[in-house]
């Protein structure tokens, strides 16, 4: 591994390849080359151009110009599945798994063990519990259906199946996202073995600490092409980062003001208890601050958010709203003018947006009666209040008629949180909102929380990243088991407190198990 | 024991289906004036399997996430086809038989064709072929008429041993030839994947098109085995509108009594077939309590109402309001 990558031929070589899509350069002269037995990171802010390169070499888009020349010979991919065959095998960010199949079905989908013209079942059991293990996910029945697991687990049978298709060429991008610190650490082990193979794997993720841990080299796109190649290590953070914004690079998190402690709380949880995944919450919030919860991921955060904003039902304990209980029995209710919560949520393309709808249509349903008199839509109104609204988030949209789901992830979650501060909330709930999305952005969105909670608005904030809840929040609830195990406050709020709690063992022990790693 | 759960959750609707025709038929054969005996069992079997065979032509498509308006068209067409062709000797009545499927092939491979290589909604493609076969079926019968080989019509309508009705054996046979293989194929699988989500099938190299076209071609073989068995039963051909659309909408009540998500991705023919038989038996109840034949589409709707709904019950258990929508 220590041989210089120069001397050896490259695996995969991309040679000046340019997209366009419509009037939108994607990708412009981009270059990439990678070479076997390494982990090659790509670095890029959304719109880098990342994402066309991954689709490129993956057979989904066929480029403008440019050749792909694998192991000496060029290519051409005109279909996912061709690209599968030479060994190029991409886990995409969103998921490819087909929801109504079982876990077995999905990891043998495109090239099945047959008997007579027919599928072999017991063989492709074997072959698909054979690949969960290889990807450390044996929890996973080969029977479940898709459908039916949370998406780290998807995510998991996502890696599993690109390992049953035996690739030269593996390619993650933003594969981890969606996974919880365990599976983390074992699907880097699962790199790391893949690496020592043989493989040449492509790694996309907007963690940096992820990319310091696992990349031999990377590469840094802007604006569609290829700004620099580098070994892993040689440059700091703040240079890497550079080079993907191309400016100066600022502190990435907002100062955070000093407690008021005198301010009444907005909103009060007591005793909130839903199913077995919810046991005796009990917190406040008062306006001005940003509480985050914190945790392994599936600890009963999301369940949290959804409950206190109307979604579960047969909740016991109280939800207490400027001092007074509140019943809180539906979305409508909890994002009422009274209550005046707003939810922004995971996953945006579901719950969030209308994708195939108009970024005017998708904002003015939540303003419908801001802009509105007497039932009908003043359109003037409409036109002002979204202009502002698409000028305070810096959303990047051709227009207000462009579909939603024609703009880039950032820029859609922008639009999602657009739609909800146009009603004035009071009580902001965010379900991750930052997953899979650009640096620059993220950047944005803390600003744009820690101003809103200057403006008296109350925040609370699940997240799975800890930098964003070290960066971002007053205090932090870990999640343990569906309860609130550790407050965290103010200073105490570090990585080393919060992986800790998150896991449930004490501070001491686990600076002791951080010593010894090191 | 984990394996068991696994299975009854993929065939919970099937059972169900099994289940209400089970009570349905049971309530019929027990107040039926002759009670449970294999002529009453024939007839039952005779007169369901006609709609089975319509209803596992839907499923097929409904399992790509499509809609087949066009099954009661190419049953009305098959069997006034059959009443010209399948008549005379051995060898000209197997070669009638062999083109009416062959034309039942044709019209589905013809409907696959314009959805997945013209990108045509299935519902509207299927309005428009529906309305060609039912005029080249009406060209071919402009009044009821013509002829089948009555010796084979007697042998696939009637009992083997003097027991087991003869169509009930086709309709298991027709299952174990064209289903299994079908459904457990790449072929089939890719047609469930295409149903259940495209864009995912698609990138994962999965032969959605094949998988498709494959699903609608067999769709119509089996509209024309449908169409066969008619000819059967009546002796004759007849080019009746309204029974082709009865056909056509009766296989979509009894797709979705037989548990097949009309979302697609999700279902068997096994449980439209049982979905069939229920619908079919929920006809015969008046018959057997004496009552009035003009109510019998009115109870046919309220009981059709309920059955589905059973299905909605799970709804009122569901703790969380947004698995409402998935």
């Amino acid at each position: 591994m220590d041989t210089a990558p120069e001397e050896t031929r490259p695996l995969l070589h991309m040679q000046g390849i340019s997209k366009r899509y419509g009037g939108v350069r994607a990708l412009e002269d981009a270059e990439l080359v990678v070479h076997a037995g390494r982990i090659h990171a790509i670095l890029g802010e959304n719109g880098a151009g990342k994402s066309t390169l991954i689709k490129v070499m993956s057979g989904v888009v066929a480029p403008d110009q440019g050749r792909i020349v694998l192991d000496g010979a060029e290519v051409t991919f005109d279909s996912p599945a061709a690209a599968n065959k030479a060994g190029v095998v991409c886990i995409f960010q969103e998921l490819s798994l087909i929801p109504e199949l079982s876990v077995a079905d999905n990891i043998m989908i495109s090239d099945p063990p047959t008997r007579f013209g027919m599928i072999d079942r017991r063989a492709q059991r074997r072959i698909a519990v054979e690949a969960l293990a290889r990807a450390g996910a044996s929890d996973i029945h080969p029977s479940a259906l898709v459908k039916d697991l949370p998406l780290s687990r998807r995510q998991m049978v996502e890696i599993a199946k690109a390992l049953a298709r035996k690739p030269r060429i593996l390619i993650l991008d933003e594969a981890t996202s969606a996974l919880t610190a365990a599976d983390v650490s074992k699907v880097f082990d699962v790199l790391k073995r893949l690496r020592s193979e043989g493989l040449a794997l492509l790694y996309i993720s907007h963690r940096m600490h992820e990319i310091a841990e696992l990349a031999d080299d990377c590469t840094v796109f802007r604006n569609g092409q290829k700004i620099a190649t580098y070994k892993a290590g040689t440059k700091s953070d703040n240079e890497v980062i550079e080079l993907m914004i191309g400016r100066e690079y600022q502190n990435v998190f907002p100062p955070k003001p000093a407690p008021n402690a005198a301010a009444k709380p907005i909103l009060e949880c007591r005793g909130l208890t839903w199913t077995d995944r919810l046991t005796d919450i009990n917190f406040t919030v008062r306006p001005g601050e940003v509480v985050g919860l914190g945790g392994l991921d599936g600890q009963g955060q999301r369940e949290l958010l959804l409950a206190l904003f109307g979604v579960l039902r047969g909740c016991t304990g109280q939800i207490v709203i400027d001092g007074e209980p509140v019943r809180l029995a539906s979305p409508a209710q909890a994002s009422s003018g009274k209550v005046g919560m707003a939810l922004i949520p995971e996953d945006r393309k579901t719950e969030g947006l209308m994708l195939p709808m108009t970024v005017r249509e998708n904002l003015a349903f939540a303003a419908m009666d801001k802009v509105s008199k007497h039932g009908i839509i003043d359109r003037q109104a409409e036109d002002r209040l979204l202009d502002e609204m698409v000028k305070l988030l810096a959303i990047k949209t051709a227009g207000l008629e462009i579909p939603v789901g024609a703009l880039s992830g950032g820029n859609q979650q922008k639009v999602v949180i657009a739609k909800w501060l146009m009603r004035h909330p009071r009580i902001i709930l965010l379900n991750d909102p930052t997953r899979g999305i650009d640096v620059g952005t993220k950047q944005e969105i803390y600003q744009l929380l820690r101003r809103l909670a200057d403006q008296g608005a109350a925040i609370v904030f699940y997240s799975t990243d800890y930098d964003e809840l070290i960066g971002c929040c007053d205090r932090v609830l870990v999640l343990y088991d569906g309860a609130i195990k550790r407050e965290l406050v103010g200073d105490e709020i570090t990585e080393h407190a919060l992986i800790a709690s998150a896991l449930n063992i004490d501070v001491a022990e686990a600076a002791k198990m951080a010593r010894a790693n090191a | 024991m984990s394996e068991w759960r696994y299975w009854f959750a993929e065939q919970k609707g099937t059972l169900l289906a099994l289940g209400i025709f089970l009570v349905m038929f049971i309530i019929y054969t027990s107040n039926h004036p002759a009670g449970f005996t294999a002529n009453v069992v024939q007839t039952a079997s005779n007169k369901g399997v006609l709609l089975a065979f319509v209803a596992m032509a839907q499923t097929l498509v409904v399992i790509t996430a499509g809609i087949d308006l066009s099954v009661g068209m190419i049953f009305l067409l098959t069997n006034c086809l059959a009443s010209w062709l399948v008549v005379g000797g051995p060898v000209e009545t197997t070669l009638g038989v062999i083109a009416v499927l062959l034309v039942g092939v044709l019209c589905g491979a013809l409907n696959g064709a314009i959805v997945i290589y013209g990108r045509l909604q299935p519902i509207v493609a299927t309005i428009a072929t529906g309305a060609m076969y039912f005029g080249i079926a009406l060209l071919l019968r402009p009044f009821p008429g013509g002829s089948v080989n009555e010796d084979l019509a007697d042998a696939l309508t009637g009992r083997l041993f003097g027991v087991i009705p003869a169509s009930l054996v086709t309709l298991l046979a027709t299952v174990l030839i064209i289903w299994v293989p079908f459904s457990r194929s790449v072929y089939g699988r890719a047609a469930y994947a295409a149903g259940s989500s495209e864009v995912a099938a698609y990138m994962s190299g999965v032969p959605i098109k094949r998988g498709k076209f494959l699903a609608y071609v067999l769709a119509g073989l089996l509209a024309s085995f449908g169409g066969l068995f008619l000819t059967f039963f009546t002796y004759t051909g007849e080019a009746a509108y309204a029974s082709g659309n009865a056909y056509t909408l009766f296989s979509i009540a009894a797709v979705v009594l037989g548990g097949v998500s009309l979302f697609g991705g999700r279902g068997s023919v096994i449980g439209a077939i049982f979905g069939a038989f229920a619908f079919r038996t929920i006809g015969d109840l008046l018959f057997v309590f004496d009552l009035d034949p003009l109510w019998q589409p009115l109870f046919q709707g309220v009981v059709l109402l309920l059955a589905v709904s059973l299905g909605a019950f799970a709804l009122f258990r569901v703790k969380n309001r947004l698995e409402w929508f998935g």
